[in-house]
């Protein structure tokens, strides 16, 4: 046996999977309560305790982590203009697993830089300015952060002529500084991948610490990254595949959690009709975004406040009178797990409605214009109607057997052309939670990790 | 900037309902070989486009074609904008089929300098010349302009 051990400390369940490399199986899974707050070993051992002893007891080949503990990795990014640098910034912090809690743009007020000591991010991004273009938004923002009581890690990404005056001014001052290539080096180029590996340094030499996690890096070899990063990894690798090993191609996954729903592509997503024009910043091949407002359990509340009592009872198979008061139930007692029939037919309901908004806030639109030429269609965002091959992850999908339906109510719909939603992929379920184990063996057992991958997604219908 | 100056740089784009992607590849070309950096835009580009790549790249110029005839209607309150977002003194040129129909092209020229163009050119210009007033408009170094200033 060749065993790998693989944690992911989430925000509410600390949750443990162990496969053997050798027959590329998953053995054992077991998860507990998450305990951050006191000491995060307790939850580890408690989980581990759940293994079968045979199991425990085996010596590892790997023993690899990733947390969405202590409220994740928080990221404030700053940028000049809303639709060029800062959206370039945010998608960079995206796709490194952060949760973005603010963007802001232009030249930050003293009033914004109030807030922004008040907000107490984890870590900020700061980005301006093309290579060449703008100087002076980006130096300014340095100077007002430099007075800031800010001490998180800032990680410089913005105009290359500007940057090492920007790193001088916030390194006296005595701010941690780290300097990657600029998100947006010209006007609707993106460049996100250095800034995520940047963040992803930060994430594993500093904030683990910071976050009371150092103890359970001492059980494990190292955590390795943010969860939602994990899960956008083992995507890329379901997607592209190996050297010897063939992808699925273009997928999709949707990430239903207690507090946010994530929704990962990967893929080009250029246009698929004839006479389409794709406008707006570039989207990257592997695109993640977050709904921070979608969610089960701590967000359940919200999900009413945005789908209204009508769109969770169509979604519903039970009535489920007292809908606010249950909702308002769900989102205080977080670590609720459904045993009843109606409680898990509500879960569905809401995580239902959650992956619709999702979805349709992640794939692409067409807007259309009448000119002298006639009638024009213009895209923004990714086409995913030819998507063939949608995930579905999280919670729900372990515990409700038709969970697979949750995904058919997210795809394109004749009603809505304009919403580039996949048309008719392949669904699956990760039923044995297995993507976030994939994506932290990606790098060292790629082989395995993609057929581990393939072996345990579960097919819908 | 380590004392040298830097690339004169424009942004270049069609506005409006437009499709014609043509010439805007053989002007950002032209432009291109000809030592500017060029922020091209491309078709369908509102003015908010122009304005929010000219504050980015810290535009010189902005580059405006119009070939679908509204022209007229496309550029109304241009300048405006511009000087809302804090680019009262960017130089602004336009160019292309601005209008329809057999009219005098100095009272067309006289319409878009009022609305705040500093340089307008009638259909069937070559790029040559567009690029030589460009450089003297922004007075760049030498002949060869934006080029040798690197």
């Amino acid at each position: 046996m060749s065993l790998a051990l693989l944690i992911d400390f989430g925000s509410t369940f600390t949750k443990i999977l162990v496969v053997d490399l050798a027959l590329e199986e998953i053995v054992a899974y077991a998860q507990s309560c998450t305990t951050v707050e006191t000491d995060i070993m307790i939850g580890v051992r408690r989980a581990l305790d759940l293994l079968p002893s045979r199991i425990k007891n085996s010596p590892y080949e790997c023993k690899l982590a990733s947390s969405s503990a202590a409220g994740g990795l928080r990221m404030v990014t700053i940028g000049l203009i809303p639709e060029l640098s800062a959206e370039a910034g945010r998608r960079a912090a995206l796709g490194a697993g952060a949760k973005v809690i603010k963007v802001y743009s232009f030249q930050l007020s003293a009033r914004e830089r109030k807030e922004l000591e008040g907000l107490a991010p984890d870590i900020l991004l700061l980005a301006g300015g093309t290579d060449g273009g703008n100087t002076e938004v980006i130096l300014k923002n340095a100077r007002q952060l430099s007075q800031s009581r800010i001490h998180c890690p800032i990680v410089v990404a913005g105009n290359k002529v500007a940057a090492e005056e920007v790193i001088s001014i916030l390194s006296l001052a005595g701010k941690t500084t780290l300097i990657a290539d600029n998100v947006m080096p010209e006007v609707n180029v993106l460049n996100v991948e250095p800034a995520r590996a940047m963040i992803r340094k930060v994430f594993i030499e500093r904030i683990i610490e910071a976050k009371g996690l150092k103890k359970a890096e001492d059980f494990v070899e190292e955590i390795l990254m943010p969860t939602p990063t994990a899960v956008l990894r083992a995507a890329q690798l379901l997607s592209q595949g190996t050297a010897s090993e063939r992808g699925l191609g273009d997928l999709v996954v949707i990430d239903i959690g207690g507090a946010t729903t994530d929704v990962h592509s990967i893929g080009m997503g250029s246009p698929l009709q004839a006479g389409v024009v794709r406008k707006g910043l570039p989207e990257p091949l592997a695109k993640r975004t977050v709904e921070g407002d979608l969610g089960i359990r701590y967000n359940a509340r919200s999900i009413l406040k945005l789908c209204g009592q009508e769109r969770i009872r169509e979604n519903a198979r039970f009535f489920h009178s007292d809908l606010s008061q249950k909702l308002e139930n769900l989102s205080q007692s977080v670590g609720f797990l459904p045993e009843s029939e109606e409680d898990q037919d509500l879960d569905f309901a809401l995580a239902t409605c959650a992956a619709q908004a999702a979805m349709e806030r992640h794939a692409g639109t067409i807007e259309t214009l009448w000119g002298p030429q006639g009638q024009f269609y213009l895209q923004y965002g990714k086409d995913l109607t030819g998507v063939e091959h949608l995930i579905g992850t999280g919670g729900i999908f372990i515990h409700h057997p038709q969970a697979g339906a949750i995904l058919q109510k997210t795809l394109f719909s004749p009603g809505e052309p304009f919403s580039l939603r996949p048309r008719n992929p392949a669904l699956y379920m990760d039923a044995r939670y297995c993507l976030f184990a994939v994506g932290l063996l990606a790098d060292r057992f790629p082989d395995q990790a993609l057929r581990v991958a393939k072996k345990y997604l579960k097919k819908w219908n | 900037m380590s004392g040298k100056e830097r690339k004169k740089t424009v942004v270049l784009g069609v506005l409006g309902v437009d499709a014609h992607v043509v010439g805007n590849k053989i002007m950002a070309h032209a432009l291109e070989s000809e030592g500017f950096k060029v922020a091209n835009i491309g078709i369908f580009s509102s003015q908010e486009d122009f304005i929010r790549a000219a504050i980015e790249t810290a535009a010189d110029a902005l580059l405006v074609a119009s070939l679908c005839g509204h022209g007229e209607l496309e550029c109304r309150g241009f300048r405006e904008k511009c000087i809302e977002a804090g680019l009262e003194n960017i130089h602004m040129v336009v160019g292309g089929n601005l209008v329809v129909g057999k009219q005098d092209w100095r009272e067309v020229e006289a319409r878009f300098l009022k609305m705040g163009f500093n340089r307008v050119y009638p259909p069937g210009i070559p790029p040559k010349r567009v690029i030589e007033d460009l450089k003297k408009d922004l007075n760049c170094s030498s002949e060869s302009g934006a080029r040798s200033s690197e």
